[in-house]
């Protein structure tokens, strides 16, 4: 009998929620705006499935029905990737920690 | 081209590199690197996506112009945008993941072969099963986020939209959500393909309108986690693990701050999902109140109170953002503490209107993030402060949670803002907070309300001090 890959996919998505549960309580509650955006910007790995949808196309015809809507979602993923991840480092930036000369 | 055992091999990686970026989060000092580990998650899983492609037609071109499209303006975006605005912002990108979620769905339907999902017409159940569940959990992300950005952006009214049989309607949008499902795995007609999108675009729509102003750090949240879960359908369809494995971190994250957020506020999940909270009916203490005395004062009180206290903590909320007061606020206490005054600002967890947002802001302004606290650490510490400067913060300093059962607030976690020797209150007029109820510290005999704008009523104290 053999296990269906399907079930390998849900073992790793349902493990995946437990590292998720367990790393984001561990997350600083004045980090939170940041966890958001960061979240958000991985969340657009969804662009891997956009290239590969938007090359459905051939030589000929690169743009097609089902190849349009791959390359609008590119787009919209990296507005997202870049977006996200240079924000988060923005706010990042500005979280420093007490001067002690300053004082 | 690289083999589809490499590349899934390459995708967890990516997928750890995730998991480690959130785990940089647990301090500002790490979390700096752990952005950076997102990065390169990211980067690697584009480029083993590129290496994967056995034909290089010239639509990879046009994949390459695209991502440098979306990318520029992402980036222009990024450097532009106020911190003030980062609600909206976060809200604006929660769409883009739902509806690129709902064109991946889309496209793999139209042509499943590209995805070895089977043929046209004759696509493998359990993928059906999978991209519909994908495409209608970012059709509801993207409409939702939509509403969201529009309130918090202010070009749609804060206030509830509520209308009767609005529960009912939602009932029995989501029972067709199921049945089209089922008629779609049973026939494939992309009618049934095309309706449930359109009808999980509407659900959207429903679900946040009856949400309020203030709610929005639960509803942000929420559409955070939903983002994830429409990554993660996405994923099972695709068989994609990076995907899944952020789409699951994505979903518990999300998750994990709707609960901090209802905690934060006492409320259950559903009561703020079933929304209309704040609305008119909660004006019965309200004229019975209206008489009470209240001492106002002006800067030049306030400047004297502040200078001759030990020890101050500043209460911040929503309505420093909208002033925009932060910088301000940083100066005053600048001066402060060059009087010997010691400065601490407390957070309450549903100040502002996402999770984090005052945080955010009082770094913009520089101000050290060791200065600041969180409710548990520092309420307390209100007993022994001689001014509590409350700017922009109303119900969660209401004194009512605590005392008042009938109150809709009673059992929220507040600031003690009372216990401190006088409460300096920076406030515009005596009108009620989000919640609709009135005030209780207004007329506390410690309490000194000053009447302006927070940013001018800030700049007016440093003048004085």
């Amino acid at each position: 009998m053999e296990i269906d890959p399907f079930i390998f996919r849900l073992s790793i998505f349902i493990l995946s929620i437990f590292v998720g549960y367990y790393v984001v309580w561990s997350v600083t509650p004045s980090l939170h705006t940041p966890l958001m955006s960061v979240t958000n910007a991985i969340s657009s790995v969804i662009i891997v499935g956009a290239i590969i949808a938007s090359l459905a196309g051939t030589n000929l015809s690169v743009f097609n029905q089902s190849s349009i809507f791959g390359f609008l979602a590119i787009v919209l993923a990296a507005i997202n990737i870049f977006g996200g991840f240079l924000v988060t480092q923005r706010m990042l930036a500005m979280y420093k920690k007490k001067k002690k000369d300053k004082k | 081209m690289i083999s589809a055992n490499l590349l899934a091999i390459f995708y967890l990686i990516s997928g750890i590199l995730f998991i480690l970026a959130l785990r940089g989060l647990s301090s500002p000092e790490t979390s700096r690197q752990g952005n950076l580990f997102g990065i390169i998650g990211m980067a690697i899983a584009i480029t083993v996506t590129f290496l994967s492609i056995d034909n290089f037609s010239s639509g990879f071109l046009y994949v390459i112009l695209f991502l440098l499209i979306g990318g520029s303006i992402g980036a222009f975006i990024a450097f532009k945008i106020p911190m003030t605005a980062m609600p909206e912002l976060v809200a604006g990108f929660h769409s883009l993941v739902g509806l690129a979620a709902v064109f991946v769905a889309i496209s793999a339907f139209i042509s499943p072969e590209v995805f070895n999902l089977g043929s046209s017409g004759n696509i493998k159940l359990a993928s059906l099963i999978e991209m519909s569940i994908g495409a209608a959990v970012g059709a509801i992300t993207f409409s939702g986020s939509i509403i969201a950005f529009l309130k918090l952006r202010g070009l749609m009214s804060g206030s509830p939209i509520t209308f009767t049989g609005q529960h009912i309607l939602n009932l029995l949008i989501l029972i067709s959500i199921i049945v089209l499902t089922y008629f779609l795995c049973l026939n494939q007609s992309p009618n049934f393909f095309w309706s449930l999108i359109v009808i999980s675009f509407l659900v959207g729509f429903l679900l946040i309108i009856p949400i309020g102003g203030a709610d929005m750090p639960v509803v942000i949240s929420m559409l955070n986690s939903y983002s994830g879960w429409a990554a993660a359908g996405i994923g099972f369809t695709l068989e994609n693990t990076a995907l899944i494995i952020t789409g699951a971190l994505v979903g518990s994250s999300g998750a994990i701050l709707s609960y901090i957020m209802c905690k934060g506020m006492n409320r259950s999940f559903f009561n703020v999902i079933l929304g209309g909270f704040g609305g008119t009916d909660q004006t019965s203490s309200k004229t019975s109140k209206e008489q009470k005395p209240v001492k106002s004062g002006n800067a030049d009180d306030a400047a004297f109170l502040m200078k001759n206290a030990s020890s101050v903590i500043i209460v911040p909320g929503y309505g420093m953002a909208v002033a925009q007061a932060q910088h301000a606020l940083r100066e005053m206490v600048d001066s402060l503490k060059k009087n010997g005054v010691k400065v601490s600002y407390a957070i309450h967890p549903v100040a502002g209107r996402m999770p984090g947002h005052m945080n955010v802001l009082l770094a913009e302004a520089n101000v050290p993030y060791d200065e600041v606290f969180e409710l548990e650490e520092i309420n307390n510490d209100f007993a022994n402060c001689d001014v509590a400067y409350v700017i922009g913060a109303n119900d969660v300093t209401n004194p009512v949670a605590k005392t008042d059962p009938q109150s809709p607030i009673y059992g929220m976690p507040v600031l003690d803002v009372e216990k401190s020797k006088s409460v300096l209150f920076v406030k515009r007029s005596l009108s009620p907070g989000y919640a609709g109820i009135d005030n209780d510290l207004f007329y506390r005999d410690n309490t000194l309300m000053l009447f302006a704008d927070a940013k001018k009523m800030t700049e007016d104290i440093i003048k004085n001090l």
